[in-house]
Formats: C-alpha cells, sequence, structure tokens
C-alpha cells in the first residue's frame, strides 16, 4: 500500500490555545482510517487541514509525494462530506450532485452520465428532481456522498457524517459506507467520537485526545492492546487498576500476584492494569482471590452488567450468567485477560466504576494483609 | 508577511466591511460630533455654553385671553408641550394598538394577513398629505364638521387645538405601535397559554402575568418607534395646531430656515441626550422587570 | 356580546385609517376647487397635474434619486452584511452594531440636521456658496437606508449553513466562485427585499430631505411641503391617488408572488410526505 497522505509535525493553535500538538500520521491508499476521540481533541481540525480549511502552524501535508500546506481546497483531490451535508438548498439532488462537474466544465453528456451512476450507486436514481429539503437525514446524507464521489477524489473526509441520524439508519449507513469505501476504492479518512462507529468500519484507527495521537492500530490491537488509560477507557469498557510490575510475566495488583503476558518493564515497575469486563469469571467466593458484593445488576439483553465491590474498587463485569444483587461471588483472571500499560497523565483519571484509585490501594493493601494473617 | 494576513478568513471579511465602515464613520458619526460641536460654538466657530443656556433660559411674554400678560421659558414650555403631547400620543398608541395587535395575531392566518395589509396601508401614502387630508376634514367647515351639521348635531371646533394634533400623531404613527406588538404576539408559543392555565390561570391573570410580559419586547419597540418620532415631528403641529402649539421640531426648523445653525444644533443635542437618556432608562427597566429582576 | 364589542371596535380603528384616504380619493374627482364640499365628478385635477411641470420633474427627480440610493445601499449594505457576519473581533461587531443603529432610532430631524451641519461647514471650508445639492441629498439617502439593507441581508447569512461556501470550494471552486454560486443565491432573498425597503422608504422621506437638499433639485416629498404652505388644490390629492393606486397594485402583486411561493413548497412538502 502507497503512502497516499502524509501529516509531518503538525502544530496548530487559535488564539492561543493549542489545538494540535505536533502530530505526525501517514495514510494508504485504498485504507478506512478513521480519527477517533471525544470533541475538541483535534480531529476535525486535523480533517479541515487535509481538506485545505486550516492551514498548519507548523508542520507539512504532504499529498502523494507533494508538499500541499498553501493548495487552495478547489485545487486538493480530496472532497469531504460535511457533518451537516451542507447540499445547496436551492439546487436540487441532481444539480447538488452535478455541481463539481459543472465547475470543471464536463459536458453535459458525460455529467448526466455520471450523475445517474452516483445516484444509483447511493440508490437515489427516484429522486434526481427534488428539492434537497424535501429529504430525509438518511437520503440527504446519500446525496452528499454521491456529490463527494462524483469528480472521482483519491481521498474521501467525512466529519461525523453519522452523528444526525438515528441509530437504525446509522447502522444502516455504516454498512453501505463501508460497501462504497470498497467497492470504490477509495481512501476515506472519517472523523467520529462513537468508539462503536470506529471499531465497525476501519481498517486503521487513530486515537486522539487533547491535540495528541494516542495509538494509531487496526480495531483489534487498539482494543487489546490500548496503550494508556485514555485509550483504554475511551475504547470499550475497563477495569484499569494500579499496579507494579514485579518481574517479566509476573504482575501485582489488589493485594495479589497474578500471571501475565507482558514483558519489558523495568523491576518493580508502577503500572496499569486493564481487565475488561467481558474477561472477568465469576467463580465461587470461597475458591477465590477476589471477592467481594455485588452492588448493581443490569440485563443489556445479551448479558448482564453487573458491579461487584471488592475491597472498595468496583469492578465491571459483563457476565451472561445470572447472579442476584447482594450475592457474595469471587472473580478469576486468567493470564491473557490481563493488559498491562505503562504509566502516562491519564493513569488514575479513568477506568474505575466508582472510587479513587488511591483509596482502592490502600483498602486491597488492607484485605491482603488480613488474608495473610 | 501581507499574504499571511490576508490568508486569515477574516481577511475578505474585513475588505467587504470596509467601505461601509469608512462611509459610517463619515456619514453616521461624524455627523453626530458636527451638531455637539456647533451647539457649543457661536458664528465664528469660538467655544460657547450660550446656545445651551438660551435654550433653558429665553424667556418671552405670553398674553392670556383675559389681558393679562404671564413671562414664560419659551424654550422648556416648548419642550414641556411636546413631551406632553408626544407622552399622550404614544399612550393612545398602545391603548388602540395592544388590542388590535392581539386581536389580529389571534385571527385565522388568511385574516390576519388582510388586516395586516389594511394597517400597512395607510403607510404607504406620503405622510405629509396624509396630514393635510386631516386638516381638511378637520376645519371648522371641513367635512367632519358637514356631516355633523347633516346629522343635526351642533358643530365642533377642533382645527388648532392640541386635541388635533394628537389626532395627527397617533393616526401618522399606530402602524408602528402595532406592527411590533403583532409580530411578537404571533409568534408566542400557544402552549405557554396553555401552561398557563393548567397551572391555575385566569383569563385575565394569564393576560397579565404571562401574554404582557411576553409581548413586552414588542411593547418596547412599539413605544420607541411612536414617542422619538411623535416628540420630534415638525409639520404635524403646524397643520394641524395652526402653527399656535409650536413643538421642539417646530423650533428647530424654524431656528434651521432662519439660519442660526449654532441654536438649531443645540436643541437637537438637548433632544438627543435626552432620548438616549430615555433609552437606557427603557432598557433597564425591561431588563429588571423580566426574568423576575435578578438578572446577572 | 363581547366578540361584537371588539369588532365594534376594530371596525372604528380602521375606520379612522382609511377616513383620510377615501377622503382624498373621493376629492381628487372633485369638479370644483374645494377640499370639503363635493360638487360633482371629473378628471379635471388629473388633467391639470399631468400638465404641472414642476411636479412631473420631481416626479423624475425622485426615481431617479431612489433608484440610484437603492443600487448604492443595496451593494454596500450586503457586501457590508457578509463583512459583518465574519467578523471574529467582538468588539468591531459592537461597535458596527451600535453605528448601524444610530440612523434607525435617532429622530429624522436630528439625522438630517447632523448631516446638513457637515455639509454646510465642509462645503464653507472650500468656500462653496451653497453646499447642498443632489450629491449631498443622495449621500443623506443611501446613509439611511444602508442600515435597512444590512438588517435584511444578514439574517440569511445567518441562518446559512456555514459549511456551504466551504462544500463549494472543497467541489472545486474558487473562494469567488463558490461566493457567487452558493452564498449569493442564499442572500438573494434578504438583497430583494432589503433594496424594495431602501427603495420605499427613499421614494417617502421627506424631513432628511428636507434639510439635505438645496433649492436645486426638488423631490416630490419636498414639492408637496411647498405646495401645502400655499393652498392646496385637489391636483396633490389627485397625485397622491396616483400613488396610492400604484404602490397598491404593486403591494398586491407581492402579495400574490409571496402567497403562490408558499402553496408551492406547501404542496412539495405533502408530496415528499407521501412518498
Amino acid at each position: 500500500m502507497d503512502k497516499i497522505i502524509e501529516l509531518r509535525h503538525i502544530s496548530k493553535s487559535f488564539d492561543g490555545e493549542t489545538v494540535l500538538d505536533d502530530i505526525s500520521l501517514d495514510i494508504h491508499d485504498n485504507e478506512f482510517i478513521t480519527l477517533l476521540g471525544p470533541s475538541g481533541c483535534g480531529k476535525t481540525t486535523t480533517l479541515r487541514m487535509i481538506g485545505g480549511f486550516e492551514h498548519p502552524d507548523q508542520g507539512d501535508v504532504i499529498f502523494m509525494g507533494k508538499r500541499i500546506n498553501d493548495e487552495p481546497p478547489h485545487k486538493r483531490h480530496v472532497n469531504t462530506v460535511f457533518q451537516k451535508y451542507a447540499l445547496f438548498p436551492h439546487l436540487n439532488v441532481f444539480e447538488n450532485v452535478a455541481f463539481p462537474l459543472r465547475e470543471k466544465k464536463v459536458p453535459k453528456a458525460e455529467i448526466k452520465e455520471k450523475v445517474d451512476k452516483m445516484l444509483s450507486l447511493v440508490m437515489l436514481s427516484n429522486f434526481a428532481k427534488r428539492r434537497v429539503t424535501s429529504l430525509s437525514g438518511g437520503q440527504q446524507q446519500r446525496v452528499a456522498i454521491a456529490r463527494a464521489l462524483v469528480s472521482n477524489p483519491k481521498v474521501l473526509l467525512l466529519d461525523e457524517p453519522l452523528g444526525a441520524l438515528d441509530l437504525k439508519l446509522r447502522k444502516d449507513m455504516q454498512v453501505e459506507l463501508k460497501k462504497i469505501q470498497k467497492s470504490t476504492g477509495i481512501t476515506f479518512i472519517f472523523v467520529t467520537h462513537d468508539q462503536e462507529e470506529a471499531l465497525s468500519m476501519s481498517d486503521t484507527i487513530v486515537v486522539m485526545s487533547e491535540g495528541k495521537i494516542q495509538q494509531i492500530g487496526t480495531p483489534t490491537d487498539i482494543y487489546n492492546e490500548p496503550v494508556n488509560a485514555f485509550v483504554a477507557d475511551f475504547i470499550g469498557e475497563s477495569n484499569i487498576i494500579d499496579g507494579v510490575m514485579l518481574e517479566d510475566f509476573k504482575v501485582k495488583f489488589a493485594g495479589h500476584t497474578f500471571d501475565c503476558l507482558d514483558k519489558g518493564f523495568a523491576p518493580s515497575e508502577p503500572v496499569d492494569v486493564v481487565v475488561r469486563p467481558e474477561d472477568v469469571d465469576i467463580v465461587n467466593a470461597a475458591d477465590a482471590e477476589l471477592y467481594g458484593d455485588v452492588t448493581s445488576v443490569t440485563f443489556l439483553g445479551v448479558h448482564y452488567e453487573i458491579i461487584v465491590d471488592i475491597a472498595g474498587f468496583k469492578w465491571m463485569i459483563q457476565t451472561t450468567d445470572f447472579v442476584s444483587e447482594g450475592e457474595h461471588i469471587g472473580i478469576k483472571l486468567d493470564p491473557d485477560a490481563i493488559h498491562i500499560m505503562k504509566k502516562s497523565k491519564y493513569s488514575g483519571m479513568f477506568g474505575d466504576y466508582s472510587t479513587f484509585s488511591e483509596e482502592m490501594d490502600e483498602l486491597a493493601n488492607a484485605g491482603g494483609e488480613q488474608q495473610e494473617c | 508577511m501581507l499574504k499571511k494576513l490576508l490568508k486569515k478568513s477574516s481577511g475578505s471579511g474585513r475588505a467587504a466591511l470596509a467601505p461601509y465602515t469608512l462611509w459610517a464613520v463619515l456619514f453616521i458619526v461624524i455627523p453626530m460630533l458636527f451638531i455637539a460641536y456647533y451647539a457649543f460654538t457661536d458664528n465664528n466657530f469660538n467655544f460657547t455654553t450660550e446656545n445651551i443656556t438660551r435654550f433653558f433660559t429665553s424667556v418671552s411674554s405670553l398674553r392670556n385671553e383675559d389681558g393679562t400678560v404671564t413671562e414664560v421659558h419659551t424654550y422648556l414650555l416648548i419642550f414641556l408641550r411636546s413631551l406632553k403631547l408626544a407622552v399622550l400620543s404614544t399612550i393612545i398608541c398602545l391603548l388602540i394598538g395592544y388590542p388590535m395587535a392581539y386581536r389580529i395575531a389571534h385571527a385565522s392566518k388568511r385574516a390576519q394577513k388582510i388586516m395586516m395589509t389594511l394597517i400597512m396601508i395607510p403607510m404607504w401614502m406620503n405622510f405629509l398629505i396624509r396630514t393635510y387630508a386631516w386638516m381638511t376634514i378637520l376645519q371648522d367647515a371641513g367635512v367632519l364638521n358637514r356631516l355633523l351639521s347633516a346629522a343635526g348635531l351642533p358643530s365642533i371646533h377642533i382645527i388648532g387645538t392640541e386635541g388635533a394634533v394628537l389626532i395627527g400623531m397617533v393616526y401618522d404613527y399606530l402602524p408602528y405601535m402595532i406592527l411590533p406588538i403583532y409580530s411578537v404576539m404571533v409568534k408566542m408559543d400557544l402552549s405557554l397559554l396553555e401552561a398557563a392555565r393548567d397551572l391555575g390561570c385566569g383569563s385575565l391573570s394569564v393576560l397579565r402575568r404571562v401574554i404582557f410580559p411576553l409581548s413586552l419586547p414588542g411593547v418596547i419597540s412599539g413605544i420607541t418607534m411612536v414617542l422619538i418620532p411623535s416628540i420630534s415631528t415638525f409639520y404635524i403641529s403646524q397643520k394641524l395646531g395652526n402653527g399656535k402649539f409650536f413643538l421642539i421640531g417646530d423650533a428647530i426648523e424654524g431656528q434651521y430656515v432662519a439660519n442660526n445653525l449654532h441654536f438649531a444644533a443645540a436643541m437637537a443635542f438637548i433632544l438627543m441626550v435626552i432620548l438616549l437618556f430615555f433609552m437606557a432608562l427603557v432598557k433597564y427597566s425591561t431588563s429588571r422587570y423580566l426574568y423576575g429582576g435578578e438578572a446577572k | 356580546m363581547k366578540k361584537t364589542a371588539s369588532r365594534f371596535l376594530t371596525a372604528l380603528v380602521y375606520i379612522f385609517l382609511f377616513a383620510p384616504i377615501l377622503i382624498l380619493l373621493v376629492f381628487s374627482f372633485n369638479d370644483s376647487k374645494s377640499l370639503s364640499v363635493f360638487s360633482g365628478f371629473s378628471f379635471r385635477w388629473y388633467t391639470e397635474l399631468v400638465k404641472d411641470r414642476h411636479t412631473l420633474e420631481a416626479v423624475r427627480n425622485t426615481l431617479v434619486l431612489a433608484a440610484s440610493a437603492t443600487v448604492i445601499s443595496t451593494v454596500m449594505g450586503t457586501a457590508a452584511a457578509w463583512g459583518i457576519d465574519r467578523l471574529r473581533s467582538r468588539w468591531y461587531r459592537t461597535v458596527v452594531d451600535t453605528v448601524t443603529d444610530i440612523p434607525m432610532t435617532n429622530p429624522d430631524i436630528i439625522t438630517g440636521i447632523s448631516m446638513m451641519l457637515m455639509f454646510v461647514f465642509v462645503g464653507r471650508l472650500f468656500g462653496a456658496h451653497s453646499s447642498l445639492n443632489f450629491w449631498t441629498l443622495l449621500i443623506a439617502h443611501v446613509t439611511f437606508c444602508l442600515p435597512y439593507v444590512i438588517l435584511q441581508v444578514l439574517p440569511k447569512l445567518q441562518q446559512m449553513d456555514r459549511a456551504l461556501p466551504e462544500a463549494a470550494m472543497d467541489l472545486g471552486c474558487t473562494p469567488l466562485r463558490a461566493f457567487l454560486k452558493v452564498e449569493l443565491p442564499e442572500m438573494l432573498p434578504g438583497i430583494v427585499t432589503g433594496a424594495i425597503m431602501a427603495f420605499t422608504l427613499s421614494l417617502d422621506d421627506f424631513v432628511i430631505s428636507y434639510f439635505t437638499s438645496g433649492t436645486g433639485f426638488q423631490t416630490l416629498p419636498i414639492r408637496i411641503y411647498s405646495m401645502t404652505k400655499k393652498t392646496v388644490t385637489p391636483k396633490m390629492y389627485a397625485l397622491a391617488t396616483i400613488i396610492f393606486f400604484i404602490t397598491l397594485t404593486l403591494l398586491l402583486i407581492s402579495n400574490f408572488i409571496e402567497s403562490a411561493d408558499e402553496g408551492n413548497t406547501k404542496q412539495k412538502r405533502k408530496k415528499s410526505k407521501a412518498d
């Protein structure tokens, strides 16, 4: 796969407030890449920079090997699907899709042919003469996609395009977008704050926070091997516990030592331990090292989501077995359920379902000592 | 450097705004300063406060009907008379205009359109001609008195009285009261009124506690749109008051015609200051009245 | 009972509003010179009006002035609204808003006097004998029309999706083309109503014109003013009647177009719902 866009050490601030802080990113041909992060993380600014609507204070935007920092939007081979679609209200569906072709003075017959083809791709062939204001949200969305694709761009930028749709429609559009991307072979750069959307659609996910890239990887990598507490918390649910790496493959947390699959840390290095709720097994309290009382049970259809208070730290556990509130249960963690991360500035900010890590630590220690007696 | 400045997205905006900014400074701001400049200078453009003090101290004698003569402060009297007539005409416009606006806003969509068009049509007639037409109606031998005598009623003398001036003012400015109140009322959320009833308000208290406060912005702009032109008018009083009721507008116009520009400017300046004070007061008291007064 | 009373009062208000206009219409066809005794029907005053050279010239002047003031204020006001809409500086915005408010809230007499003082002062500086002429009148008219144009155009821009011009550029338009093809069509309804308002305001203005026009260039309202200084003949009523019917026709036509447009969109909306 060839690199189609490279961002090199890009920084940007608005009114003295840093929005992007030394971002570097390679985007490959034919890739579905998602910029994921909470609002204000800089993902939209990154996208607008590729589109040509913002200019970096520092760093370079490189498109197919050529620096395009100063190229205005209309000269770039990238098109955008805007957040609220930005359809031209004074033009009908056909004319909206034909807009970029008319701008390029494409012959009439060819315009008709291309627009018709695009409208059938997004399944709106019967809507050509309709006013865009009379369309539903999902239909407007399709027109916006057709309009952005009709002039055959190298890259399509999508700025939270599904945000305004309801849940059901959003799921359908996710599938459809992925299909369109596969069939056209165009690179999609997708911006969203919805982690499920990112996981289900992307080849590559770029997790951003506070103007910095936190992690780049495939959806599975990002989910299974988050690099820090921020990523672990933002992608899926996680229990994040303070721990100490005793030696390779041995970690101590919650007053006990566990086997794990991670290595390469300094002896006794403090770390963040991630345990995904679905990786926790429920066992008899008497047989377990960790045990506590169930404080809440929520039925979510496929599984139950339960909160267990283990020595003051509230664990979230997803299970298909029913347990009742107030029940005394134990939990078991297999080595592959445990993921170790280096300490970061996000440590202690996320991942416990009620209390401070410090408090939990003390209680866990107290609990541990008691057990040793 | 210049290129960087131009690239800023607000650059083209400022360029588009530049001609207007220049125009506004030259023909709105600077002329306002000229009023102050003329008001505080004499014919040789030396500083003086004489024009201002003249407004407050100038005295003339009035001959009463019984032949006695009273001394009055000429311009203060004129100003107070203008104020009185303007306030009266504003109150009358409000008393007529508010129920009218309410009634129109609660009519069917079609009727609303027709009724509002009918309110606006008289505004399309030149106001000098409208006022003149009233003169011919109200004259002693005018249409009104002819109708009265045809009906066997005694004729009335109204032209040349303050009443006639008031009729002219109300006639000319009533649409300015109805329009803003109507446009606020028509946008009022009907469910609010239902909510108020649901919470136990009777008709009258819905009007007092919900409709009126909500329509207040319209009322305020109606009041300013009537008060300001009626306090400064200079034609209505000349025609309908037979020139006997000089108003502040007539005084300013008279000084202009007599080429006493500095004194005309002084009066305009005083009028402007008073109106500014009035507007600030209105703004302050509405923000106190609405939102429970604890505006932060 | 309550309803009848309210109907009666409403009718009374309309009678009050239309009484002078009715008088005007009737007496414009009066055979005699009287404005209060109707002695017979005739077109006499209409034929006299057509022969009145001064009035006809005033009509022509008014139209020329209104057309010029409309064009200038519409172009400058539209550009200004566009610029105001993308101002980032908050204090600049506040200043512009405040200054734009001045001609609308100030009494006409003060606006008129203030400009007259400046024109006279500047004229004297250059030793001109009479400093008030067509150009001062035009400046004054453009000045009081500008805020109305801005206030009509600005909301259209504020309602517009900010991404529209960006979308156009994204799809291959230069910034100028994006403005012409996307922003201008969005602003157009505001520009048209702004222009119509400017035109009618300019046609109708008396007070500001009174202070800023010289003797050489008389507009219709000023001509009417000088006519009403003397005894008025029904000729003026004939003039008023003609103006009245022209504006009434224009009003009805624009109302008709508006409601036709509304009906159209309603039908389309219904159709899309049925699909």
